[in-house]
């Protein structure tokens, strides 16, 4: 489904991510950890199509297309949606509002009629029950006062809405009480089938409790040093990354 | 000073003498003589240069370049006016072409024991110490050159008196529309509003253009809010490439009286718009709201004036601005809060979005504080569209052009939905849209 092969990109002239390789079927979880300031978001971000970074390097396949050579709206018409670290305020644009446009673009796109008012409105509520998002909210400028939660739950919603195939959750977890973590899992969860996959970004073992990743992958100085099984994020929460951080050192003295 | 400068001032006030001379009696009428005293004002200020502060940003050489028709008589037809597509809606509207009345045109919905809507001409001529009472009184201190044209030339527009303790269901909707299908067009109207002690009212005034010729607006607008009164005032500028906007709105509040103005620039070639409040009254509250969205080599300059007189009053102003292409924005706001004014509450905001390198946006925030127990605050900003914001918005598959107009729709709301006449504020929103879906 996805397919990053050597993926170089930088931003003001400095390096940050220096060849990724990772690969993502249909229906699989991926967690990326990492110390801060790996390159994380910046991966998540060139996946999505921001463009400040400049890709010096490599390429990535998408469902057959090189994404990188879509623009980032056609990137989400295509089925990738990026859940932000620090999702942004719009005042003015109701969330409501900015879903329905959101959604009537992407089916635009496709080739598809635009949802009618009632049939929008009725999928709306019904997502919105699922990740128990309040009505007002909706009503409200899109995260335009929100709490971190509220943000960081309206990104899920916005998830839910939009039915993605490839989510990059990025630390959708931190900032999150236990009831609202375990319900962003469930809203996760639920979308989780055969067809779709998820990249879980995250500092925290406690997320991938619920969300059970396949593969974890340890993201370092803009490369993916370290890949194993979900046991890998255990071993992460006991011990840190100094050993993977030595271990990394000792290759590059190596070479 | 360029020849042609003397050409438009010298012709207005031969203009003016060779009126004066076919005059009989009434050129000893107390208006009259207020005409006159505007004319030697006029021609002692001659037309402002960029050398004037006031007008450092906005240059009138082109404007005053050429020679306009102020003579005209109704040229206009209710087929003529149906490419304006004007938003229909019960209300008093009143037609004034080329700054003349047309009854024919224009139709009242409010009974006359709740408001009294005239032309100034019919006004005058059945109550003229009552039109004269005010006419002249707000602006006669007002040392700008336009003003005194407009007082020397005044000799229609609106009259609107409202009774006290009237609260008027129907809006007021005055709509002057210049013909400029053959020639250069001129027109002066003068308004006066008098608004009575616990009265409220909605006014608006609409200012449109057909033609491609140029025309010269220049109009005037006295308003008197009475004590305890509610004035809604918006002025909405939807012109021409070819139209040139000089305009003063001059209000005077007394005690506990609130005032919402709106004042929106769709567009026009040159548009100067003067908005002075003068807070002459306790517990008073004053909202003024601006929107501009010049294109191509549009200019829009915004002048306020907010003057805080007596204590415990509140003014608070919101201005924004889309500036496309090379067009020019100028907003210059002043506060004064004089010596006897404590406690107001005086906040200034302008807001830019300026989006390209080769559009200009001037703002001057002016205050001027004599009292020392009072809140003020301003602030401006210029800059782009939200980048962070546009890509948020991408991410979630809304095409960068849509992304962009939700974003500035979505900033001109705040001042458009504060225009409490619903066809206006619809009509408002749709050219809008248009103007947002065009580039
Ligand atoms: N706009 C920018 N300008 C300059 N440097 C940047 C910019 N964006 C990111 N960086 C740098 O790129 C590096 C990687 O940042 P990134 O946000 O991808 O890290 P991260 O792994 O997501 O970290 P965290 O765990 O703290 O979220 C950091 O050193 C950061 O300072
Ligand atoms: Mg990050």
């Amino acid at each position: 489904m996805l397919s990053i092969n050597g993926l170089r990109a930088s931003i003001e002239g400095k390096e940050i991510l220096k060849g990724i390789n990772l690969e993502v079927k249909p229906g699989e979880v991926h967690a990326i950890m990492g110390p801060n300031g790996s390159g994380k978001s910046t991966l998540a971000s060139v996946l999505a199509g921001r463009e400040e970074y400049e890709v010096t390097g490599g390429n990535v396949i998408f469902q057959g297309k090189e994404l990188l050579e879509l623009a980032a709206e056609e990137r989400a018409a295509e089925g990738i949606f990026l859940a932000f670290q620090y999702p942004v305020e719009i005042p003015g644009v109701t969330t409501i509002n900015f879903l329905k446009t959101a959604v009537n673009e992407i089916r635009k796109y496709n080739g598809e009629e635009p949802l009618d008012a009632a049939r929008f409105l009725k999928m709306v509520r019904e997502k919105a029950k699922l990740v128990r998002m309040n009505d007002s909210l909706l009503k409200r400028a899109l995260n335009e006062g929100f709490s971190g939660g509220e943000k960081k739950r309206n990104e899920i919603f916005q998830m839910a809405v939009l039915e993605p195939k490839l989510a990059i959750l990025d630390e959708t977890d931190s900032g999150l009480d236990i009831d609202a973590l375990r319900i962003v899992a469930e809203g996760v969860n639920s979308l989780r089938s055969p067809e779709r996959a998820t990249i879980v970004v995250t500092h925290y073992q406690r997320l991938l409790d619920y969300i059970v990743p396949d593969f974890v992958h340890v993201l370092y100085k803009g490369r993916i040093v370290k890949s194993g099984p979900k046991e890998l994020a255990f071993e992460l929460e006991e011990k840190g990354y100094d050993w993977i951080k030595a271990e990394v050192e000792a290759e590059e003295v190596n070479q | 000073m360029s020849t042609e400068t003397i050409d438009l001032k010298t012709k207005l006030i031969t203009d003016f003498h060779a009126r004066e001379s076919v005059m009989n009696g009434e050129a000893r009428s107390a208006f009259y003589q207020k005409k006159r005293a505007a004319l030697a004002q006029f021609d002692e200020l001659g037309f402002p240069t960029p050398k004037n502060e006031e007008w450092k940003y906005s240059n009138v050489r082109d404007l005053i370049s050429a020679s306009y028709n102020f003579n005209t008589s109704d040229t206009l037809s209710a087929e003529d006016l149906i490419d304006l597509k004007m938003p229909e809606q019960a209300a008093n509207i009143l037609y004034f072409v080329n700054g003349h009345y047309n009854a024919e045109l224009s139709k009242m919905a409010s009974s006359s024991d709740q408001i009294i809507i005239d032309s100034l001409q019919n006004a005058y001529k059945k109550n003229p110490e009552l039109v004269n009472s005010y006419f002249d009184e707000l602006v006669k201190d007002d040392n700008d050159a336009f003003t005194s044209l407009n007082t020397a030339f005044a000799h229609d527009g609106v009259f609107i008196h409202v009774p006290d303790n009237q609260t008027v269901e129907h809006p007021v909707i005055l709509r002057f529309v210049s013909d400029a299908r053959k020639e250069n067009i001129g027109s002066q109207p003068r308004n006066i509003i008098a608004v009575g002690k616990n009265a409220h009212v909605k006014i608006a005034e609409a200012f449109r253009t057909i033609g491609e010729e140029r025309s010269f607006t220049n109009v005037v607008t006295e308003i008197n809010v009475g004590e305890e009164a509610g004035v809604e005032y918006y002025k909405v500028q939807n012109e021409s490439e070819n139209a040139y906007h000089i305009g003063t709105t001059q209000v005077r509040m007394l005690d506990r009286s609130h005032f919402y103005a709106a004042t929106v620039t769709l567009n026009g070639k040159f548009t100067r718009n003067n908005l002075n409040i003068v807070i002459d009254g306790e517990r008073c509250e004053a909202h003024m709201y601006g929107l501009y969205f010049p294109d191509g080599t549009q200019h829009v300059d915004n002048h306020t004036v907010a003057d805080h007189r007596k204590p415990n009053s509140e003014s608070n102003e919101l201005y924004k601005g889309i500036l496309r292409d090379k067009s020019k924005g100028v907003f210059n706001g002043k506060i004064f809060v004089r010596p006897d004014a404590q406690k107001t509450n005086a906040f200034q905001s302008c807001k830019n979005i300026v989006l390209s390198p080769e559009a200009t946006m001037n703002t001057k925030p002016q205050l001027e504080i004599y009292a020392d127990d009072v809140k003020c605050s301003h602030g401006t900003t210029t800059g782009q569209i939200d980048e962070e914001a546009l890509f948020y918005m991408r991410s979630r598959g809304i095409s960068k052009p849509e992304a962009m107009s939700l974003l500035m729709f979505a900033f001109c709301a705040d001042v458009v939905s504060q225009i409490k006449i619903d066809s206006i504020r619809e009509y408002l929103e749709n050219v809008i849209a248009e103007k947002l879906s065009e580039k």
